[in-house]
């Protein structure tokens, strides 16, 4: 989690922004669960405290949907949620609980197995990455594609680029579909 | 050259570029990811001539940066918290043999009770053994007052210990302006000794001073760190001219012009701070910062001359003197004998504790109304306090206090702030 | 016509001068051109062994290095004798840092010597034993298992001696010292199980480890020689009586050192890699009581009521120890 909050500022940074990203303050061991933050601006940023608001959302391990306040501080009405899942909303069963948030920015991706796809390994990061770009629109697919292979270098960059590219075809299809239905209602 | 990497790996690349010739270090949380960069760039021949020694305790990395340093090599290692703690012989006995060791030190709590996380106990608790110590408000600040540092160290012979927040900035990824090696080089001459261990010319050094002449040398240790309130600022507008930015010096003020409160504070915090402040300025209310660079030598005179037009003082510290109150809010108030204001002293962050925004701007108004006492503990939860004093007034075998509180508070992952 | 072999033990001992040999093999104090790298003047007590080791040792290792060579000295005896405020007797380039970080303070000066591409200054480190055996020891490890290229001498005086007779981890059981008082039922130091530092140094498996006494000098200066010879981790453990604290006569230091030689208290031999490579055989055994008999640090073991049971246990430690290094040859008296 913690490389996925860094790639999306070097994503940033390769798009002249200003990114801060960082863990969390909590305990970091191999289970516990971790949070990591990122900050995007177009100045310098002073703010050094954890990210008490959100305006966006990424979920790497679901299962903690109902153990950890994932949602506090984040903003409902314009929030984004990016979810690592091959189900929906309401099959998490946390449907209820974002109906006030705008549809289209609540997104489902199933990033692990795109990972293992792509890349032969369930670390779904990248995908995310990829995901994330495709729902919020803040980053560009290339710069998202040039962080992950600055990172990872060789076969599982590339790996891992697919993965990514998979992702935000697969956000940006559901999103088309998702404004069509909506328009025909 | 613009990169977005990890703070710990933008130090790294600083100190490589200085040209050390002996670096040593022990693993301590959360200092380990700079000496790692800078192992593997010795391993690989990025830095060279260079030795990495890996060495079996913190007490001997500071041990062995003084024989590199006595035999005239520029000396680097870093640690925190209690690493810091484990080497102080060795700090006091480099200070005051006069050997410019630069050390980085990650900020972290010292225990009892054991955590890894920031706050400034770890250097406060070492400002008096002779050191030099520059505090860094951001990742930029910390790559740039390494290599300031070494200059500095080895112009006066005093060690030099270079702060900045663990995990906060040690762990942040931001964007870096790494400077090059041509920049470096003509900011930073060979290290020239003034004491060095040469067969060539045999010299003693290291031994028993009585009271003849101790007074004498301990006198000469301080007027040295004197110095530095000048050569502070001469290198920074060096620096300035050399790399193209403001980096170090001793004191940065923010908005303190005409500001009838001011608030203090050394490292990163200032940003929270500066943040809030901005808010408050476009409110009406006339309240500046004051960040302190340099906490060794302290700047007396220049924290006299910022803050004494003001009405009220806040010092915000992330360090605590147990048994009477504030570190760096007893300097400050030294800067001020004489000057008539009202100072409120502010423990905040202890232990990792996030400084908010929001209990800033509480804080702030509060003080403004003065309606603070004169030492708060930011955001502490008196609940859990009362139930322990309270178990402890019933029963003698109260058992051990951190836990008993852990057990109070919860599951500690499930909070993120 | 039969011979009768006739060993000669005293030359190389009692003659410093040792016109009779060859002059390659004579000591480096019948030099002239002896660096006297302990000079006279020092405020060392009359009859110290640390004193006639250090001048012995260093003498020899700057001979042997052509004179490039920088010593690191832990704080005790030594470095307080030897530098009394505000004079030095040291002719060579020389630093005390610490009481406990000498073996790390000369792996820094041996890594900035290599950065600087000056191969051929070489380093020591000094210390008593209780800057190598307890408060050193942490770092005295470390040096060893990187192999560092530094040359550690231990002085060994059995106790903390500048500060006034303190028992150390290299004090000898039964030994009376201000800490371990000659009273109670069990009088002196208790017997523990030792802290042998020339075996713990071998456990390191480093290149040289070898004990000397100051009654044999010239077999000293020859391991010393030996030595620096070798590039790495190096340890030499020398036996060096202290009058003052053992309470015996000062001109007896050699006699005493020989004494703990000939009993088989103080096994003198080499190692290398972990494994001895040559030991100086015991000439004629001698049982212990002639060995603590002379020190008023043992004096309670003697007198009205000897004990006779804490004496035989001592025998077996010594008894142990020839056994273990093969320290009596075959057929000696």
């Amino acid at each position: 989690m913690v490389t996925g909050a860094e790639m999306l500022s070097v994503a940033a940074f390769l798009q002249g922004r200003h990114a801060q990203a960082f863990p969390s303050f909590g305990s970091e061991r191999t289970g516990a669960p971790v949070v990591a933050f990122c900050r995007i601006d177009d100045r310098e940023i002073r703010l050094r405290e954890p990210i008490m608001e959100p305006d966006a959302l990424i979920i790497q391990d679901p299962t903690l949907l109902h153990q950890v306040e994932v949602f506090s501080g984040l903003k409902p009405g314009d929030g984004y949620i990016l979810i690592n899942t091959s189900r929906s909303f309401d099959e998490l069963g946390i449907g209820e609980f974002v109906s006030g948030f705008r549809p289209e920015r609540l997104r489902t991706v199933p990033a692990t197995e795109l990972a293992v796809k792509h890349v032969g390994r369930p670390l779904p990061n990248a995908a995310l990455l990829g995901g994330f770009a495709a729902v919020t629109g803040l980053l560009d697919l290339a710069s998202v594609a040039a962080a992950i292979r600055d990172k990872f270098p060789g076969r599982v960059g590339e790996g891992n680029v697919a993965a990514a590219t998979a992702a935000y075809e697969i956000v940006k299809q559901e999103m088309k579909e998702a404004a069509l239905h909506a328009q025909a209602d | 050259m613009l990169k977005q990497i990890e703070g710990s790996l933008g130090v790294a690349k600083a100190v490589a570029l200085c040209r050390p010739e002996v670096i040593c270090a022990y693993p301590i949380s959360p200092q380990t990811h700079i000496v790692e960069d800078l192992g593997e760039m010795v391993k690989s021949g990025a830095l060279a001539p260079c030795e990495f020694i890996n060495v079996e305790s913190e007490f001997s990395a500071m041990s062995v940066a003084i024989g590199a340093s006595a035999v005239g090599a520029r000396a680097y290692t870093a640690t925190a918290s209690q690493g810091l703690l484990y080497m102080v012989e060795a700090m006091f006995n480099a200070a005051g043999l006069g050997l410019p060791v630069v050390m980085t030190v990650a900020n972290r709590a010292i225990g009892a009770p054991i955590n890894i996380w920031n706050d400034h106990s770890d250097a406060m608790s070492q400002r008096d053994c002779g050191w030099i110590q520059l505090f860094a408000e951001t990742n930029q600040e910390a790559l740039d007052l390494h290599i300031q540092a070494f200059r500095l160290g080895e112009e006066l012979s005093l060690p030099v210990m270079v702060c900045m927040d663990g995990f906060i900035l040690t762990h942040a990824y931001e964007r870096l302006d790494l400077p090059g090696q041509a920049q470096v080089d003509d900011y930073l001459p060979r290290y020239e000794p003034r004491q060095v261990l040469d067969p060539r010319e045999p010299v003693s050094i290291g031994a028993m001073v009585g009271p003849e002449a101790f007074t004498e040398v301990r006198y000469l240790a301080h007027a040295k760190q004197m110095q530095a309130l000048e050569l502070i600022p001469r290198h920074e507008a060096e620096f300035r001219a050399i790399f193209g930015r403001d980096s170090g010096g001793l004191v940065r003020e923010y908005r303190t012009a005409d500001a009838t409160t001011i608030v203090v504070a050394l490292g990163s915090v200032l940003g929270t701070i500066k943040d809030t402040v901005d808010e408050m300025r476009s409110q009406g209310h006339r309240i500046g910062v004051l960040g302190i660079c340099s906490f060794r030598p302290f700047p007396l005179a220049d924290v006299r001359r910022v803050l004494h037009p003001a009405q009220r003082v806040v010092v915000i510290e992330k360090s605590l003197a147990v048994g009477i109150g504030g570190i760096l809010s007893a300097n400050v108030r030294m800067a001020l004998s004489g000057v008539q204001l009202h100072g409120y002293t502010v423990i905040a962050g202890l232990g990792g504790r996030p400084i908010t925004r929001k209990s800033l701007h509480k804080l702030f108004r509060e003080a403004e109304r003065d309606e603070l006492q004169p030492l708060t503990f930011l955001d502490l939860d008196w609940n859990i306090v009362n139930r322990v004093l309270e178990r402890e007034k019933r029963e003698r075998r109260s058992g051990p206090i951190a836990e008993t509180i852990l057990r109070d508070v919860g599951v500690v992952a499930a909070r993120v702030a | 016509m039969s011979y009768q072999p006739i060993k000669f033990y005293q030359t190389g001992t009692f003659t410093v001068g040792n016109r009779l040999l060859a002059p390659d093999e004579r000591s480096v104090q019948a030099n002239m051109q002896r660096t006297n790298s302990l000079n006279s003047g020092h405020r060392a007590c009359q009859g110290c062994g640390e004193a006639l080791g250090a001048r012995y040792a260093i003498d020899a290792a700057m001979n042997a290095t052509r004179n490039q060579l920088i010593a690191a000295n832990a704080t005790g005896c030594l470095e307080v004798f030897s530098t009394p405020y505000p004079e030095t007797s040291w002719q060579i380039p020389w630093i005390h840092s610490l009481f406990g970080n000498t073996a790390a303070v000369a792996t820094g000066i041996a890594a900035a010597l290599k950065v600087k591409g000056r191969r051929d200054v070489r380093v020591i480190a000094q210390g008593g034993d209780g800057g190598t055996t307890d408060i050193g020891f942490g770092c005295l490890s470390g040096m060893f298992e990187r192999n560092d290229d530094v040359l550690f001498i231990c002085y060994d005086n059995e106790a903390y001696m500048n500060t006034g007779v303190q028992r150390s981890s290299a004090t000898p059981p039964a030994a009376r010292t201000a800490t371990t008082m000659a009273v109670g039922r069990e009088p002196g130091n208790v017997f523990g199980q030792g802290k042998n530092l020339p075996l713990i140094a071998m456990a390191h498996f480093i290149p040289y480890v070898a004990t000397a006494t100051v009654a044999e000098l010239r077999d000293l200066e020859a391991k010393v020689r030996r030595a620096m010879e070798i590039r790495g981790a190096r340890y030499i453990h020398i036996f060096v009586p202290c009058p003052l604290g053992w309470g015996h006569e000062a001109h007896d230091t050699i006699r005493i050192s020989r004494l703990a030689k000939e009993t088989g208290l103080f096994p003198v031999f080499e190692a290398e890699h972990g494994e001895v490579t040559s030991v100086s055989k015991i000439r004629r055994q001698l049982p212990v009581e002639e060995y603590l008999r002379p020190q008023k640090r043992f004096a309670h073991l003697f007198g009205e009521a000897p004990r006779l049971d804490t004496i035989a246990h001592i025998q077996a430690y010594a008894d142990r120890n020839i056994r273990r290094f093969g320290l009596v040859e075959e057929g000696a008296l």
